[in-house]
């Protein structure tokens, strides 16, 4: 489903990512784990091209998304997001209401009548499973919620705009083991609706919900396989010892 | 033990330098409340003997429409009706903030969404270089280009709240931009990440989230201009044609309260009803200025962002 080929980031001068081959296929949660600054999130970031957002990036080689390179100048960048959709790091819900914060990407393709907009962010919050917390709430500020539930609201505006692949970049991170496990759960639940690509830092999360983990290490793809593979029978040395935490 | 004894009873030379930077930073700060109580004191008490000693009516001090403190009206009383200086104030106020808010945001938008590279460079130091220009040239350029240009394409002398309000505008137009710029900036990353991530295009982000999310940090920008347009005095006196009536369109001559207070000032003496009227003025001035400062302090703090 996506697929990239030979691909180079450089930040300035600094080659971040140094040819990754990586093929991603549908329905299936993959993970990508590795240490601080190899390259994980720089990588997710490329498949949405999130990175043109900063400048001096450069960056060579094929992302194919359905077999059409992402990078070819025509392509339009707004529609490839829309079926790409990311989740950030930190829960960054917009200032605004609960409500409007669902239904912000679904405004921006023009009006719709509110009965539609109504299901959509009551099957959005059930699907990130965070509409009982809210659902007296939609019209309060989703920066009045605990960190679990605006990054779950964050997941809901999302899902309302039905990507077909969902990017997560490190989503649990800045949350407790309650809340981590919350959301892992719902990413479990909505794995047969969606193609999901983890960053993670944490490796039981990688081991308990994807299906095929990639391990990077200095902005090289080291090794790709089913998720059991690489966690009980890894055949790199380095990641071997990345996963039984001899370094990282 | 009794070496021990003493150094630790005694003051170090570390401490004793702590106890006199603490008093020194003191001192100052108490410099700067006592002259700033002073002057409260002092023009407040000049400003209310106009209606203590000389027995004036609060409101028709307020709401009276003639101006002339050195004749006595119809009904023996001095006429000291401020209304006209009132009106022309705000109004200056008011539609130069009008005139410069949309251009401060569009030229906001444009430093710090579009271009920020050509903002930072040229944009920026245009402005500094703006907000620093001496009040007195305004009032020069407002006089020699802005009045004959008002006086040839709408008539009249030229002189007047159109005239003001096109110098105050050019005059706050800087400190509203780059106050507005701030607060732009001071939108976090992560809510353009975000709607961009959702696909959102640049300008979509820019007026549904970075606007929208700006909103108390630009309005206080438009405070911030409108008390500066307030308070100035110069430029504006130059420009309006200060005469003490009230304004009957927006090119015949009127005033301000500011205009009035420089004009008289000088020509009257200390302890008259002439003299304390303009007193009144000045507190008037002050009273809305406070009142200026509360808001902005209102709104900043609605605005603040938790992160």
């Amino acid at each position: 489903m996506i697929e990239s080929r030979d691909l180079h980031l450089f930040y300035g001068k600094k080659e971040a990512l140094k040819g990754i081959n990586l093929t991603i296929n549908k329905g299936e949660i993959t993970a990508l784990i590795g240490p601080s600054g190899c390259g994980k999130s720089t990588f997710l970031r490329t498949l949405n091209r999130m990175n043109d957002l900063i400048p001096n990036v450069t960056i060579t080689g094929n992302v194919l998304y359905n077999n059409e390179n992402i990078y070819n100048p025509q392509t339009d960048i707004v529609e490839l997001r829309k079926k790409i959709g990311m989740v950030f790091q930190q829960p960054n819900p917009f200032p605004f209401s609960v409500y409007e914060n669902v239904v912000y990407g679904l405004k921006l393709e023009g009006k719709r009548p509110k009965e539609e907009l109504d299901e959509i962010v009551e099957t959005s919050l059930k699907d990130a499973a965070v509409w009982d917390d809210v659902k007296d709430k939609l019209d309060k500020s989703a920066l009045a919620l605990s960190g679990g539930q605006q990054q779950r609201v964050c997941i809901a505006r999302v899902l309302a705009v039905k990507p077909e692949v969902i990017l997560l970049d490190e989503p649990t991170s800045a949350l407790d083991p309650v809340s981590s496990g919350k959301i892992e759960n719902m990413l479990f639940e909505l794995k047969h609706q969606y193609t999901m690509i983890i960053v993670t830092h944490n490796m039981q999360q990688a081991s308990r919900i994807s299906d095929r983990t990639a391990f990077f290490l200095d902005g090289k793809l080291i090794e790709f396989d089913k998720t059991k593979k690489i966690f009980l029978n890894p055949s790199e040395k380095k990641t071997e010892e990345y996963i039984s935490g001899k370094f990282g | 033990m009794e070496d021990i004894q003493r150094r630790l009873l005694q003051k170090s030379k570390k401490a004793r330098l702590e106890q006199i930077g603490k008093t020194v930073s003191f001192i100052c700060i108490l410099f700067i409340v006592v002259v700033v109580a002073a002057i409260f004191y002092f023009v407040m008490s000049k400003g209310l003997a106009t209606f203590v000693k000389d027995g004036v009516n609060f409101f028709d001090f307020l709401f009276g429409t003639e101006w002339s403190p050195g004749t006595v009206g119809a009904d023996g009383k001095p006429l000291t009706g401020a209304l006209p200086m009132i009106v022309g104030s705000f109004l200056v106020t008011l539609l130069s903030a009008i005139v410069a808010t949309p251009f401060a945001i569009g030229a906001a938008v444009f430093m710090t969404e579009i271009s920020p590279k050509i903002g930072k460079k040229i944009l920026q130091p245009v402005i500094e270089l703006l907000v620093g220009i001496p009040s007195v040239v305004y009032g020069f350029v407002g006089l020699t280009v802005v009045v004959p240009v008002v006086r040839r394409t709408f008539g009249g002398s030229g002189f007047g709240i159109l005239a003001g309000t096109f110098v105050l505008f050019v005059m706050i137009l800087p400190t509203v931009t780059s106050m507005t710029v701030d607060a732009l900036t001071a939108v976090p990353r992560h809510y353009r990440e975000a709607s961009l991530a959702l696909g959102a295009t640049r300008w979509q982000t820019t007026y549904k989230v970075v606007l929208r999310a700006a909103i108390p940090g630009i309005l206080t920008a438009v405070v911030f201009g409108m008390a500066r347009a307030f308070g100035e005095a110069l430029a504006i006196q130059m420009v309006i044609g200060n005469a003490a009536i009230m304004p009957a369109s927006l090119i015949t001559p009127a005033s301000t309260l500011t205009s009035i207070l420089t004009m008289g000032i000088g020509n009257t003496i200390m302890g008259t009803l002439e003299n304390n009227v303009l007193w009144s003025l000045a507190m008037l001035l002050l009273l809305m200025s406070l009142f200026f400062n509360i808001l902005i302090r209102i709104i900043g703090k609605k605005g603040e962002f938790k992160s």
